[in-house]
C-alpha cells in the first residue's frame, strides 16, 4: 500500500510499504476514506518530540471502512463506516473503566520510554512517535486498529465523511477542552487559538452553556472562521494587547474560563517569543508555554484554566505565583476520546455542531508534504488526505 | 536504583530471600561467563537498537561485542589484559545478589491474578526470555530460558535450571528459590495484594539473581542489570496486559517505511509476535 512517512524533520515522504494485517485477537483492519493532518503533527515534524524513526507512518485523525476482523472483535463487522479516535483505550484497565482512556495502562507498548520520562506512561497514539507506542498511522490505504471494538464508532447514516472524520481528533479534543474548563451557565471563555481544536473549543464551549467566547489568533482566515461559523468575538494577537483587551471586555474581571488550544509551539510578537525560541534551541527548554503564561495572567481570580495544546516537556517561568494568589484550578491532558465520541456524533448529527468547514483541502497521498507545508504554513485549516 | 543504600524489597518488607551460591556465582568458568555475555548482549543490542540515538547505538556495539563473545567464548578485552576467565583467580569470590522490583496494580480479582501466576506453565506467554516452565511436582519446577535464535542457540545450546517453591500462601504470596548448581542462581517472592477502592489486585515482585564471580561478574552486572531490570519489567506489564486484556500489547508485525521491515506486515516475524500467536490460541 501506499503510505506517508517521516523521513527526518521536516521530511515527509510517499512510500509503498507492506499492507497491515491483524496481529491480536482485538483488531480490525480499515480501508482508510479520510485521514486529516492535526496541529500534532507540526510539533513531530518540526522535532519538537523525540523517538521519531525514519520511516514511521504519520497520521492519527481517520476515518473509514472496516475490511476485516479478528477473533474477539464483537461489535463492528465488515462493511461498517467508522471514525476512530485518535488514543488507543484497552477498555478494561482501571484508567479505560473509569473513562479515562488517554491514560490506559495497556495500550502503549513501548511504555518504559514514558515511564522515564514522565513517571508513568499515557495511552499509545496512532502516528505519534515510539514515545507513544510506535503504531503506524492513518495517512495510507489501509491501517490496523488494536482494540477495534473500543476505538472504532459507527458513523450514523447521513452524516457525511466530512464531517465525520474531526469526531476523530480535533472535535473530542475541543469538547474536552470546554468539558474540563467546568463552564458555568453564563460564563465567559477566552479561547487561545483557533486551528482546528480552537474551532471545536468554541463551539463546545457554546454548547455546555458559555454566554461568550473570546477567541485568540493572528491568522486572518482562522479568526474569521472563529468569528463567523464557530461565533466567537475574536481578538488578533498581532494587533492587540490580550491581557489588556481582555480585562476591557469583562468588566475588569478577567475570563472565568481560560482554554490553551495552542501549546509547546506557540508564537509570539513580543520579547518572550525569542527569549523561548533561542532556549528551545539550545534544549534549555522543550516547550513554549507563551499561551500558558497569558492564560494564568488573564484568568480571573478563582477561575479555571485548561490546557489541551499539548506540552511534551520542560517549560520555563510559569507565573506560579499568579496562580496559586489568584486561586486558579488547573485542568489538562490528552483527550480521552472514547468517552466523548458517541455523543458528538449525535451533536453532528443535529446540527448543534459544525466541522465539516474545517476541510478545507482534499490531496492525495502523494501530495503529502504539499499539504503539511500548506498547513505548517496555517494557508489551510485542515488538509484531509483520501487515500483511494 | 543500585547506587540507593536501602533496597526497595525492605521497603516493601519483602524479599528475605537470597539465591544460593552455587551455579552461576561460583563457577567462574568460561562457559557461564558465555552465556551471561550473550544473554546479556543479546539483550543490549535490542534495547540499545530500539532507543536509536547516538547512546542508543553505543549500547549496540557493546551489545553486539557481548554477544561476538558469548558465541566465540573469545574476549579481545580479556586477551589484552592478559587475563583468561576459564582460570579461576583468588579474587573471584562470589558477588553479591542483585535485586529487582516491579509493582503493579492489575484490574482483577486476587484469586484470578494469584492462580494464573501460580500455573508456573503460563509464564513464558508474557516472560519472553523463558521457553518453558515444566511443574515436577507441586513445589518443583524445570526453567528453560530463551536466549536467541540462530547461531547464539546452536553455539550455547539451553540455559536450564530446577527451581522450587519454598513458601506458599494460596492468593498471597510465593516465594522460590532455584536449586544447586543453576547457571543463574536466582530467588523471589511475588505479593499479591488487593488494592484500595475496588481497583484490583497489587503485585509486588521482587526478584534476586547472582552474577558471575569477579571482578568481571561485577562488571558484567553493571553493565547488563538496568537491562535485565527492564526485561522483568516489559515481562509484568505483559503479564497485566494479558490478564486485562486478553492479549498482549505490540507493534511487531506492521507496516512501516523502514526497507529492513519491509516483509513483516506480511508475516509477523519477531518473538513478540510469535508469542502472539501462542496467545490467540490460548486466550483467557
Ligand atoms: N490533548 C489532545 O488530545 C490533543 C489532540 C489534538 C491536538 N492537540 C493539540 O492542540 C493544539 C492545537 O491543535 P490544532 O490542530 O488546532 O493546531 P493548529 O496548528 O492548526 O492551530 C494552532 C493555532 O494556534 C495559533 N497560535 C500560535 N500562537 C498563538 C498565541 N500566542 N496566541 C493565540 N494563538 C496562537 C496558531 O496561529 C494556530 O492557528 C496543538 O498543540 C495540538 O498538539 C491536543
Ligand atoms: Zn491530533
Ligand atoms: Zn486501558
Amino acid at each position: 500500500m501506499k503510505a506517508l512517512c517521516y523521513n527526518g524533520v521536516g521530511d515527509l515522504r510517499t512510500e509503498r510499504v507492506a499492507d497491515p494485517t491483524i496481529i491480536n485477537p482485538k483488531d480490525a483492519i480499515l480501508r482508510v476514506i479520510l485521514s486529516s493532518v492535526c496541529g500534532s503533527d507540526l510539533h513531530l515534524l518540526n522535532g519538537y518530540v523525540p523517538t521519531m524513526r525514519e520511516g514511521d507512518i504519520i497520521g492519527h485523525e481517520f476515518m473509514g471502512e472496516v475490511i476485516e476482523i479478528g477473533s474477539e472483535v464483537k461489535k463492528l463487522k465488515k462493511g461498517d463506516r467508522v471514525v476512530v479516535c485518535s488514543i488507543l483505550g484497552c477498555g478494561e484497565c482501571q484508567y479505560c473503566q473509569s473513562t479515562q482512556w488517554s491514560l490506559c495502562d495497556n495500550s502503549n507498548p513501548n511504555a518504559w520510554i514514558p515511564e522515564k520520562a514522565y513517571g508513568d506512561s499515557p495511552a499509545g497514539i496512532f502516528g505519534y512517535s515510539h514515545a507513544f507506542g510506535g503504531y503506524a498511522g492513518s495517512h495510507a490505504d489501509f491501517i490496523r486498529v488494536p482494540y477495534a471494538d473500543r476505538g472504532c464508532f459507527v458513523i450514523p447514516e447521513g452524516l457525511a465523511d466530512e464531517a465525520a472524520v474531526f469526531a476523530s481528533d480535533a472535535l473530542p479534543t475541543g469538547f474536552m477542552a470546554a468539558d474540563l474548563a467546568d463552564i458555568q451557565p453564563g460564563n465567559i471563555v477566552a479561547i487561545w487559538g483557533c486551528g482546528g481544536v480552537g474551532q471545536m473549543a468554541i463551539q463546545s464551549a457554546f454548547l455546555l452553556g458559555a454566554s461568550r467566547v473570546i477567541a485568540i489568533d493572528r491568522e486572518p482566515d482562522r479568526l474569521r472562521m472563529a468569528k463567523d461559523i464557530s461565533g466567537a468575538e475574536v481578538l488578533d494577537f498581532s494587533k492587540v494587547d490580550i491581557q489588556e483587551a481582555l480585562r476591557e471586555m469583562t468588566g475588569g474581571r478577567g475570563p472565568d474560563r481560560c482554554i490553551d488550544c495552542v501549546g509547546m509551539e506557540a508564537v509570539s510578537e513580543g520579547l518572550d517569543y525569542y527569549y523561548d525560541k533561542t532556549k528551545q534551541f539550545v534544549r534549555l527548554e522543550s516547550d513554549r508555554p507563551i499561551v500558558l503564561r497569558e492564560a494564568i495572567l488573564a484568568c480571573r481570580k478563582g477561575g479555571t484554566v485548561s490546557i489541551i495544546g499539548v506540552y511534551g516537556g520542560l517549560v520555563d517561568s510559569i507565573p506560579m505565583g499568579a496562580a496559586m494568589n489568584k486561586a486558579l484550578t488547573f485542568r489538562m491532558g490528552q483527550q480521552h476520546g472514547q468517552r466523548y465520541i458517541p455523543r458528538l456524533l449525535e451533536h453532528l448529527q443535529k446540527g448543534e455542531l459544525n466541522s465539516g468547514f474545517m476541510l478545507t483541502h482534499k490531496m492525495s497521498l502523494d501530495e503529502g508534504m504539499k499539504g503539511y507545508d500548506l498547513f505548517n504554513k496555517k494557508e489551510t485549516m485542515r488538509v484531509v488526505f483520501a487515500p483511494q | 536504583m543500585a547506587n540507593k543504600k536501602q533496597p526497595v524489597s525492605r521497603v516493601l518488607g519483602m524479599g528475605p530471600i537470597e539465591p544460593d551460591v552455587s551455579g552461576s556465582s561460583r563457577i567462574n568458568v568460561d562457559d557461564t561467563e558465555r552465556i551471561w555475555s550473550a544473554a546479556g548482549g543479546a539483550l543490549l543490542a535490542t534495547y540499545g537498537l530500539r532507543r536509536g540515538s547516538f547512546g542508543g547505538l553505543l549500547l549496540a556495539t557493546l551489545g553486539g561485542f557481548m554477544v561476538y563473545r558469548g558465541a566465540s567464548g573469545y574476549c579481545p578485552m580479556n586477551q589484552a589484559l592478559g587475563r583468561n576467565t576459564a582460570e579461576p583467580k583468588a579474587e573471584d569470590r562470589a558477588v553479591d545478589s542483585v535485586e529487582i522490583v516491579k509493582s503493579l496494580t492489575i484490574n482483577k480479582p486476587r484469586e484470578v491474578v494469584y492462580a494464573y501466576w501460580r500455573q508456573l506453565e503460563n509464564l513464558p506467554r508474557f516472560m519472553f526470555h523463558l521457553s518453558e516452565v515444566r511443574q515436577l511436582d507441586n513445589k518443583r519446577s524445570h526453567w528453560v530460558a530463551k536466549l536467541s535464535d540462530g547461531l547464539l542457540a546452536k553455539t550455547l545450546g539451553t540455559v536450564e535450571w530446577d527451581a522450587q517453591i519454598l513458601e506458599e500462601v494460596k492468593n498471597e504470596r510465593l516465594v522460590w528459590k532455584s536449586l544447586a548448581d543453576a547457571r543463574i542462581d536466582n530467588a523471589g517472592e511475588v505479593r499479591f495484594i488487593d488494592a484500595p477502592n475496588g481497583q484490583g489486585t497489587e503485585v509486588h515482585a521482587v526478584i534476586k539473581y547472582r552474577p558471575p564471580a569477579g571482578q568481571l561478574g561485577s562488571a558484567i552486572m553493571k553493565l547488563f542489570n538496568p537491562a535485565f531490570e527492564e526485561m522483568i519489567k516489559q515481562d509484568l506489564r505483559r503479564f497485566k496486559q494479558l490478564l486485562e486484556t486478553g492479549e498482549i500489547t505490540t507493534i511487531d508485525g506492521q507496516p512501516s517505511g523502514r526497507k529492513s521491515e519491509q516483509q513483516s506486515g506480511k508475516k509477523p516475524v519477531s518473538e513478540h509476535a510469535k508469542a502472539d500467536e501462542k496467545h490467540e490460541s490460548a486466550m483467557l
